[in-house]
């Protein structure tokens, strides 16, 4: 090991009085400190670790360019176990003890609550990637990059809605079943709104306490009031264990719709074919024609076997969190700061180019334009199929 | 006007709930009869579940085992990590209450060890079992569940059998009621324990590759299961073999009853409520 060391650093001189360009040489100075917690442990951790393996390829391809201001740049990810008074405590040591200069926000809605609550109180810029109700989001230095707009209860389900009724035999009936986890369940009721006003007959609507193990009822209480549209308000396993206990009584929905899968599961499980679900991204133009989509793919797919991972797509939580860093490394950049006041004023002004398109940070709560789309389980695909300009290429919804 | 539910949406959720109590049952035996012989309230029964359900899925998804057939490997195994485990109680005279200390410690060390190995990703085990299902007239029984509930009934009533009628059976409660009045008639206490204790970790092996059937795996499910089984244990009383897969059957079937009748979200009351009644009105049967 230590001739290895000593062979490389003699290489590295060599190199380096030939002219020849060492690529993550270019930094130099005090490394620019990006603090944050993520769920490495816990009910949330095997998202956790998708948002960890995506913040370690940003940081990496940051510090082959140029770091920040010339600069390297250094993560302080800590571990907030899935708990949101943690991640709370914790935010308040990167700020006070570890000295920070830039915060970047933690997984899942209620550890951004908290984050956020932090940098409030310490006037840090928060730029979070999974924050699902907008309106919670009170702080002015806050800036989301999950594109979900500043009203997605209302506007998602009418995506969603638009998409069925322009099929050949769109669904008359809905059944709306949803966890009370609340990310979730405050889209399911905003989608109950929703259809009301559009005129599909709600025969069923249920609410299921999240952690609930047994879905046998709730399958066989779908299959007896066999609506046209099942709305399942589901996150992460919640709809394979639907679907599961689905194909058990032999029952499968016509349309099937599903607010926050877990990727990897739903698109391998045989059940779930046809099934719908929101998105950012995928894996196909147009989204990966953005700038530096294609390249962070591939870098993705590798990362993330190595690490482990069942299912190494890339999709909305990546997506979103490589948005992330794609927006405070804009800011910066842009305003060749790391003030957090000078930052805030630039994003609020400024749309950044991402991976997910143009966001914009100037609406309420500083939310832009919905970007959420509809994909569908396509042949052990995710594809996105609506709306028609942002659909995989010769894709289209497939009707039951 | 008031819709009432079909009878064949009640009788699938009975099933339903009948399978998922069955696996309470079998989730609760290990820890029930530690609980009431050895006075160990050993959680770690909890992560050696988990780790049998991954170490099954391991050898099915990678070497293409028979699920059933891991047991052959796996139990045994777990029948040394019971023993060890005892040694350990008993080298260092671990208390009962210190034993739920120690082993929510253990339970800690194992959950890290899974993600450390499998990682945080969700793992679901496909198998020649999971699409099988038997049909009876308008109702389903799907297979991995009901291989939960026949093991869960065999091995309930077989431990209930050896508790009563053999004489190791009859040495270990007579150890567990007064250890050295048990000791002076000749019992070996210790043999017993570590017997006992093997037997255990090897019920949650068993317990873990039912789970690996029927759900998906992340490691921090371990808690998911930990407050309901103790409802089960509790209400079946403490040290009873038949009692987890009872008490587990009737917490099961209200929970299902309740979502198919009611409102699902109100589920999780019913485990809870029922051991609360419990406590009230008889005390003296926990």
């Amino acid at each position: 090991m230590r001739i290895a060391r000593a062979v490389s650093a003699v290489l590295l001189l060599v190199a380096s009085s030939l002219g020849v360009s060492v690529t993550w040489a270019a930094t130099s100075g005090p490394p620019v400190r990006i603090g944050s917690t993520l769920a490495l442990t816990g009910p949330l951790a095997s998202t956790g670790l998708v948002h960890q393996i995506v913040g370690d390829i940003y940081v990496e391809q940051l510090n082959k360019k140029n770091g920040l201001l010339g600069r390297p740049v250094e993560w302080i990810v800590k571990d907030d176990q899935s708990k949101p008074e943690l991640a709370r405590t914790l935010y308040e040591q990167l700020i006070t003890v570890d000295k920070v200069d830039l915060l970047m926000g933690p997984y899942a809605t209620g550890a951004i609550l908290s984050a956020m609550g932090v940098a409030q109180r310490y006037n840090k810029v928060l730029i979070h990637h999974t924050f699902g109700i907008p309106s919670l989001a009170k702080y002015d230095a806050q800036f989301p990059t999950w594109s979900l707009g500043p009203d997605p209860a209302t506007t998602f389900p009418n995506t969603l809605f638009d998409a069925l009724a322009a099929q050949p035999k769109p669904p008359k009936t809905i059944a709306i079943v949803t966890s009370k986890f609340p990310s979730v369940h405050f889209m399911s009721l905003g989608a109950r709104e929703v259809a009301k006003k559009r005129g599909l007959q709600e025969v069923l609507f249920l609410e299921w306490e999240f952690g609930n193990r047994d879905f046998g009822p709730i399958a066989a209480r779908l299959k007896d009031a066999n609506p046209d549209l099942v709305w399942v308000g589901a996150i992460g396993l919640e709809g394979n264990q639907l679907l599961d206990a689905e194909k058990k009584i032999d029952y499968a929905p016509a349309y099937h719709f599903y607010m926050y899968p877990a990727p990897g599961p739903m698109v391998q499980a045989p059940e779930a074919k046809n099934a719908l679900a929101a998105t950012i991204f995928e894996e196909h133009p147009p989204f990966i024609n953005n700038p530096g989509a294609a390249e962070f793919v591939q870098a993705f797919h590798e990362r993330a076997a190595k690490a482990g991972l069942a299912y190494t797509g890339v999709e909305t939580q990546a997506a979103a969190s490589y948005t992330a860093w794609q927006v405070l490394e804009a800011a910066v950049n842009a305003t060749k700061s790391l003030d957090d006041k000078v930052l805030a004023e630039w994003l609020r002004k400024n749309k950044v180019d991402t991976i997910q398109g143009k966001l914009r940070f100037d609406g309420p709560s500083n939310y832009g334009d919905d970007l959420m789309r509809v994909k569908q389980v396509q042949n052990g695909k995710w594809v996105t199929v609506w709306p028609k300009e942002v659909a995989a290429p010769g894709a289209k919804l497939m009707t039951p | 006007m008031m819709q009432f539910p079909s009878a064949t949406l009640i009788a699938q959720s009975v099933l339903s709930g009948v399978f998922v109590g069955s696996l309470y049952g079998l989730l609760g035996l290990g820890l029930t009869l530690s609980w009431g012989i050895l006075r160990q309230i050993n959680l770690a029964y909890f992560a050696l579940t988990f780790l049998a359900a991954y170490l099954c899925y391991q050898l099915v998804t990678v070497r293409g085992v028979d699920p059933l057939a891991t047991l052959l490997i796996i139990a045994p195994g777990f029948f040394a990590v019971g023993v060890a485990l005892q040694w350990l109680f008993a080298r260092f005279r671990v208390s009962p209450f210190n034993s739920l200390l120690v082993t929510f410690g253990l339970t800690v060390i194992v959950e890290s060890a899974i993600q450390a190995i499998w990682t945080a990703d969700f793992r679901r085990m496909e198998s020649t079992y999971g699409a099988s299902r038997l049909q009876i007239g308008p109702l389903y029984v799907p297979a991995p569940e009901l291989i939960t509930l026949a093991l869960s009934i065999a091995l309930s009533v077989a431990l209930y059998a050896a508790l009563r009628y053999t004489d190791l059976g009859k040495a270990m409660r007579a150890a567990a009621e007064d250890g050295p009045i048990a000791s002076a008639f000749g019992v070996n206490r210790r043999l017993i324990a570590f017997a006992l204790s093997g037997a255990c970790a090897m019920l949650s092996a068993v317990a873990g590759v039912c789970l690996a059937l029927s759900y998906t795996l992340a490691p921090a499910q371990i808690y998911a299961w930990i407050g309901v089984v103790f409802a089960a244990v509790m209400l079946g009383g403490v040290g009873r073999p038949l009692g987890p897969l009872l008490a587990g059957i009737v917490i099961g079937v209200s929970e299902a009853l309740t979502m198919a009748l009611t409102a699902p979200s109100w589920a999780p009351l019913v485990s809870f409520s029922l051991l609360i009644l419990l406590l009230v009105v008889r005390p003296d049967k926990t």
